[in-house]
């Protein structure tokens, strides 16, 4: 008769079964959908390894009869080769999340900790570009582009989604400065550092993540956007690997590789889900600081 | 007197030129972004609005117009297709993608054991490229070597190969369905934490008094969501009508230009025909639609939020 409420219902019999077969449900629920998720990546990797006759076998067939990887061998014949489009999208990658790196951080520390005249509306016009879509500037910044002569270059490409990148970059940075407590500077100032010093070695150190959330955003736009890419790049050999895949699409007189396909989007997602796989706690951490700005 | 004056004043004046070198350092550390937001954000967006009143063509001299672009606006049956077919593609994909980010998000709001992993899948489709799975679909659905059709033909569903992107409903839904893939992940995560801020005591205590898991789920989990969920509905209204990418993959805009979206119309006009004046308008258009679309949610949803 002391039993609580919640031992009642546990011990039961009847709502312990009903539980396990609550529980059963729930797995199979999870696990079905987690399949239909998985599949057409699933689907995808599997065509892009099975024999090229298989991989463009109409109507489909499902097992492979043999691995192999010609379909990447058929796919490095396309425009450059692969290992040219994989070295465009890593570079203006990588100069993407270095330049939003230090812009950044060099923002988010000024924001955070100093007091300057107009800093309010400096911060709201860096931010403003969170709330006007890049869509509508891709025309002027298209001819910007051109009149500085990086219209079709890696580093053009870069310094656009550079440019998307920064609200969400200042604003993080912002943040993570913010949760640094005062006293770590205070000791630092009393021992001696210049500002300079306690950027580079106090706050570094402290504001990693919130580093490492605005590289991972800036690494996966830049390494998966398409519109921008598509308007900047005009010569096959600066293609990055989207723009690079509708020429594979389009296929040699009309008749579409699917093998040679398959393996170059498996070549373009691998990356993206290992790097999410690997930081999903930092990118989570990005995506709950801009849903609590909002 | 004097030195104690003195003693007062020297730290006081030394304050000073700290506050006055903090203030020049704090400057500086800001100023790269913010010429970088001056000259690769504001100025486009100014020249967007120049440009919009010119003839402007990729070669040559611009000609200034006046408000002629909005003018021809007005007749030019194309855009306004392309708005229609926007704010159907918007108030059809919608729907589904929040549905479906609900139950899931219910689903995964739990301690289970393993619960992480589903999270995560779930989520994944969400970090590819939307072109690329763009590209994955197109494959999907095709009607000799595609895999939906492969099944559905295997499983005596249907009798030939549907020919999903070249009719313009079956492309909304197919399209639809792809984008429900991709992204339901991203409001999934958002409504699981508007969940999971929720205490377990209200919950609790409304089990005590007799409530039932739908009851709980009406009265207590819904209304306390109302934030989350205009959060996220504004960021999926928002993306969904600046979609580009799965038209642009697709269905390139057909049949007959019928599945041509704003941002798509804005492409042609500027990248393709190179009436960079004209692309220019349509943009200013875009953007005040989108921010009177933004102010409007905000505003019925915040509205409804204060009881």
């Amino acid at each position: 008769m002391e039993t609580t409420l919640e031992g009642v219902t546990i011990h039961s019999p009847g709502s312990r079964i009903r539980r396990r077969a609550g529980l059963i449900a729930w797995y199979a629920i999870a696990i079905i959908l987690a399949a239909l998720f998985l599949f057409p990546i699933f689907w995808s990797t599997l065509t892009s390894v099975k024999p090229p006759a298989e991989a463009s076998a109409a109507p489909p067939t499902y097992l492979p009869s043999s691995i192999t990887f010609d379909n990447y061998i058929k796919l490095n014949k396309y425009g450059a080769g692969i290992a040219r489009y994989i070295f465009n999208s890593a570079s203006v990658a990588l100069i993407t999340v270095f330049g939003t790196i230090v812009l950044s951080t060099l923002a988010g520390y000024g924001f955070s900790r100093f007091h300057f005249p107009a800093k309010n509306v400096l911060f709201i016009m860096v931010l403003a570009a969170l709330m006007i879509p890049f869509q509508s500037i891709l025309t002027p910044l298209f001819l910007l582009m051109s009149m500085v002569k990086l219209q079709n270059t890696l580093i053009g490409l870069a310094l656009v989604y550079i440019t998307f990148q920064l609200p969400f970059g200042v604003f993080m940075m912002r943040n993570t400065f913010d949760t640094v407590p005062r006293e770590i500077e205070e000791a630092a100032l009393l021992d001696g550092a210049s500002t300079w010093q306690m950027l580079t070695r106090v706050m570094l150190v402290l504001v990693r993540p919130g580093i490492i959330t605005v590289a991972v955003y800036a690494f996966l736009n830049a390494w998966n956007e398409f519109l921008a890419a598509l308007i900047i790049m005009t010569q096959e050999a600066n293609f990055t690997l989207p723009i690079m895949l509708t020429s594979v699409r389009s296929g040699y007189y009309g008749a579409i590789d699917w093998g040679a396909l398959q393996a170059g989007i498996t070549v373009t997602i691998l990356p993206c889900i290992i790097l999410f796989l690997l930081l999903q706690r930092y990118y989570m951490q990005g995506l709950m600081g801009g849903a609590v700005k909002g | 007197m004097a030195t104690a004056s003195s003693v007062i004043v020297k730290p006081a004046r030394r304050g000073a030129t700290l506050s006055q070198q903090r203030m020049i350092a704090g400057f500086l550390f800001v100023l790269p972004a913010v010429l970088f937001t001056l000259a690769m954000f504001i100025f486009p967006l100014i020249m967007t609005g120049w440009m919009s009143l010119h003839n402007w063509p990729l070669l040559g001299q611009a000609t200034f117009l006046g408000l002629q672009n909005y003018v021809d606006m007005m007749n030019d049956r194309q855009f306004w297709a392309s708005l229609w077919f926007t704010t159907q593609y918007t108030l059809l994909v919608t729907p589904p993608i929040f549905i479906l980010a609900f139950v899931l998000a219910l689903l995964v709001n739990t301690a289970l054991r393993g619960v992480g992993v589903f999270r995560t899948i779930y989520f994944i489709p969400v970090v590819i490229g939307l072109g690329t799975s763009s590209l994955l679909w197109v494959w999907l659905l095709n009607d000799r070597v595609g895999i939906i059709n492969g099944i559905l033909l295997d499983l005596n569903l249907i009798q030939r190969p549907i020919i999903w992107l070249v009719d313009k409903n079956l492309a909304m839904f197919a399209i639809i369905v792809s984008i429900v893939w991709k992204t339901v992940g991203f409001s999934m995560i958002l409504l699981l934490a508007g969940m999971q801020a929720i205490p377990d005591e209200l919950y609790q205590a409304a089990e005590v008094d007799g409530a039932s898991y739908w009851q709980r789920l009406t009265h207590i989990m819904m209304p306390l969501l109302r934030s989350t969920f205009a959060l996220a509905l504004v960021l999926s209204v928002i993306g969904s009508y600046l979609a580009f990418d799965q038209f642009y993959i697709m269905t390139r805009g057909g049949p007959q230009n019928q599945t041509i979206t704003a941002v798509y119309w804005i492409f042609n006009n500027s990248f393709t025909y190179y009436k960079l004046g004209y692309g220019a308008a349509l943009s200013i258009v875009l953007l005040v639609i989108l921010g009177v679309l933004s102010i409007i949610q905000l505003r019925v949803l915040r509205d409804e939020t204060t009881y």
